[in-house]
């Protein structure tokens, strides 16, 4: 059986070191402040190894399929019987395995940011941070309780607010960090209402009753539920839809994905951990652990999650082709790729062969961790050699960088999904579950897979090929073994996460699923992986020419697509033109006018009446007297024919 | 000669309690205020002796009353003189319209 202690020393390591390296970080720790928050997270990472191979070898297994275990749970605060927000701790699956996911990250950040953030002022607030957000995030896969994990869930919003923001004397980081605050705050509206609804619909906050209730058609709370309508839509699909509106924010789905790009503004590693590959496949891991409720009792819910994924795959992997900032096409080749989690899951169905999508997802996932991750240490290597982000100023640096340059290329062959590389599994296991159930969405999937590889490659020979380096006098290297280990690592990971048997570990209703490996299938997604690297390589591998006239040639559509489909546009248009004028200043002008006059109103009057009575306190004695007097005889008139 | 009776004396007490109040109205110097007081203390005095006298008068109440209004007056005055002196201290005079701003 699984020891609570021992789960729930995960989180808290890192706690311990936001609060340690937080309170006392700057004035004591300022030098071995790395050192004391690697150390705590690599006991974590342990930790959470031990758990997983405690879980999917030892106990977890139970009559051929992984059981849900609760090793605690602690009631934090009652509103009624059975409606409690707890604080536990959920080992499954997909929990145990975001828990490999994240401590591991998370640990490779923070042993590179040993090296790329050496001498920074804030190392040591860098480092709490750090803390923070992994302990955030480590409690929201762990959460028990649907508002467990929407606490978490802010707690990770904060940290990324603190982090995207970690330079504060850049205003575009302020304007970024706040930028991705509102936007995913706004979001999370959704998401509190949604839960709220769910929750009342099924009579708890607790995510084993909850599904169990909300999955049996037969069930009082899913007759009740289904009877309330409203705008045409039951009750539970409202429900189920805004918490998917949450999940979106935070996945930076299109429509609400404007944050993510913005948030490169952070420093490098940060985007590894935050933007690439933990808190914004939060959104992916909600519908994952609500899978049951999607696929069995709201589907139209389901359908609209597999469209909205495979419309962000797409608009990303376009916008992604005509971006010159390197972080920014690692933020939109993140976009896309969560965009495919989430079609995978919108297409699955609940149990069985038919749940091949849902494992899909949660396979890709994990592969995607691996290989962003690397994809962004990577650049953050080039960016610490050649100080700048744009890739117009890079390129022949495959001599001056050889392990950044071979571990990017493993990180890029990933991704493009060319065999025998972890993306290329992950990736034909979702196209695969796209086929069956949506050839829409498949279509979609596979010219997406097609422009991931071009772009990928576009910005590989940019970065390492192209025109030849002209040497500044750079003082350092590739930033020492520090830097080189966690790329290292992640590459061995990009490269090799593709042979585990993913399906018999992670399957929609815990039974192993075993995955088919059709060579037919293949034949498509690869051929055109390959076709975009050739395409990259044709236009971009010698500097020349070719690519403006290419992009002059597609005209309009480069154009939209290199301003980002105006997406920007609009919502400055939305909110400056329209929110603004339509209901923020009239706002103003009733707060301005009407609120404020209540209060001025009150104190002018009271200012009026005292200026009026205090001309009675002259500090004549006499006029006193005979304001005496003349209230005695009132008085005296009033007892002598009045009161008698 | 005629015996005096309750009416003539309220009447006398009556007209040193207004002339005491005029007094206190009108005259601004301190010393002139605080006899104008003791005026008006006086007029009661006279009333309380004058309805012991001729209403009870097999009681003493009002006869011990007025001796303590005495009693208390003198005490009255005594401070007062003393306030008269200090505000003569700080302000050189003793006139009432000079101390308006004792108000503040």
């Amino acid at each position: 059986m699984p020891n609570a202690t021992t789960i729930a020393l995960i989180p808290l390591l890192p706690l311990a070191g936001f609060l340690l390296l937080g309170l006392f970080g700057r004035k004591y720790l300022k030098s071995s402040s790395g050192l004391i928050g690697t150390a705590l997270l690599l006991t974590s990472t342990i930790l959470a190894l031990y758990t997983a191979y405690e879980y999917f070898f030892v106990y977890g297994k139970v009559n051929g399929a992984y059981q849900q275990f609760i090793p605690l749970q602690l009631t934090w605060l009652e509103f009624s019987k059975g409606v409690s927000i707890d604080m536990g701790l959920l080992l499954d699956p997909i929990s145990v395995m975001m828990l490999v996911v994240v401590s591991f990250i998370s640990l490779m950040v923070h042993i590179y940011s040993l090296g790329y953030m050496k001498g920074e002022e804030r190392f040591a607030t860098y480092y709490s941070f750090l803390g923070l957000f992994t302990f955030s995030m480590l409690g929201l896969v762990l959460a028990s309780n649907i508002f467990q994990i929407y606490i978490f869930w802010e707690l990770v919003g904060v940290s990324s607010f603190l982090l995207i923001g970690y330079y504060y004397d850049k205003p575009s980081a302020v304007a970024a960090s706040k930028k991705a605050f509102i936007v995913t705050r706004f979001a999370d509206l959704g998401f509190l209402i949604g839960i709220l609804i769910l929750s009342f619909s099924s009579g708890t906050l607790d995510f084993t009753t909850l599904i169990q209730r909300l999955t049996s058609p037969e069930s009082n709370e899913v007759k009740t539920a289904v009877v309330s309508t409203f705008l045409g839509a039951s009750a539970l699909t409202w429900g189920a839809a805004l918490v998917f509106i949450g999940g979106a924010g935070k996945s930076a789905m299109f429509p609400l994905h404007i944050w993510l790009p913005d948030a490169m503004e952070g420093p490098t590693p940060v985007s590894a951990l935050i933007h690439a590959a933990t808190m914004v496949v939060a959104g992916v891991y909600l519908v994952a652990r609500l899978f049951p409720v999607f696929a069995l009792t709201t589907p139209a819910v389901l359908e609209i999650i597999g469209w909205v994924g495979a419309i962000s795959a797409i608009i990303a992997a376009v916008i992604a082709c005509t971006q010159t900032d390197i972080k920014r096409i690692l933020a939109y080749s993140t976009m896309s790729q969560i965009g495919y989690m989430m079609f995978a899951l919108g297409v699955s169905k609940y149990g069985g062969e038919a749940g091949l999508g849902y494992t899909a997802s949660m396979f890709h996932l994990f592969t995607h961790a691996m290989f962003k991750a690397l994809l962004f240490l990577g650049a953050g290597a080039v960016i610490h050699y050649i100080h700048s982000n744009d890739m117009r100023d890079m390129g022949g640096l495959r001599k001056y960088l050889p392990v950044t340059h071979i571990t990017f290329l493993i990180a890029c062959l990933a991704i493009a999904g060319v065999p025998p590389f972890a993306g290329f599994f992950s990736k034909e296991e979702i196209l695969l579950a796209a086929y069956q159930n949506n050839m829409a969405i498949y279509w979609i999937a596979l010219i997406t897979s097609g422009l991931t590889a071009f772009y990928m490659f576009r910005l590989y020979f940019n970065i390492f090929w192209s025109k030849p380096h002209e040497v500044h006098g750079e003082k350092h290297g590739e930033g020492g073994f520090v830097m080189m280990l966690p790329l290292v690592l992640l590459a061995v990971g990009a490269a090799a996460a593709g042979f585990i048997p993913f399906g018999e570990f992670v399957s929609s209703d815990g039974k192993a699923l075993v995955s088919h490996f059709h060579l037919e299938f293949s034949i498509a997604p690869v051929g055109l992986g390959l076709a975009g690297i050739f395409a990259a390589l044709w236009l971009y591998k010698k500097q020349n020419d070719k690519p403006q006239k290419l992009a002059a040639a597609l005209g309009g559509l480069y154009n939209a697509a290199y301003h980002k489909f105006y997406i920007d546009e609009i919502y400055f248009f939305i909110t400056k033109k329209v929110l603004f004028n339509l209901i923020g200043r009239p706002a103003a002008w009733f707060d301005r006018n009407i609120v404020d006059g209540m209060v001025n109103l009150t104190g002018n009057t009271t200012q009026a009446v005292s200026e009026g009575i205090k001309k009675i306190q002259s500090g004549k004695v006499q006029q006193y007297a005979i304001y005496f007097l003349a209230g005695v005889i009132v008085l005296a008139t009033l007892f002598i024919y009045v009161l008698r | 000669m005629i015996e005096p009776g309750l009416y003539h004396i309220l009447f006398i007490s009556a007209a040193l309690f207004f002339i005491g109040i005029y007094g206190f109205l009108t005259r601004r110097n301190l010393i002139t205020m605080l006899m104008s007081i003791e005026l008006i203390l006086n007029s009661v005095n006279l009333n309380f002796i004058a309805f012991n006298k001729y209403v009870w008068p097999d009681k003493m109440d009002g006869l011990f009353f007025t001796l303590f209004i005495i009693a208390i007056a003198a005490a009255e005055a005594a401070v007062a003189i003393a306030i008269i002196i200090n505000l003569y201290r700080s302000h050189q005079s003793i006139d009432v319209e000079n101390a308006e701003d004792l108000k503040y």
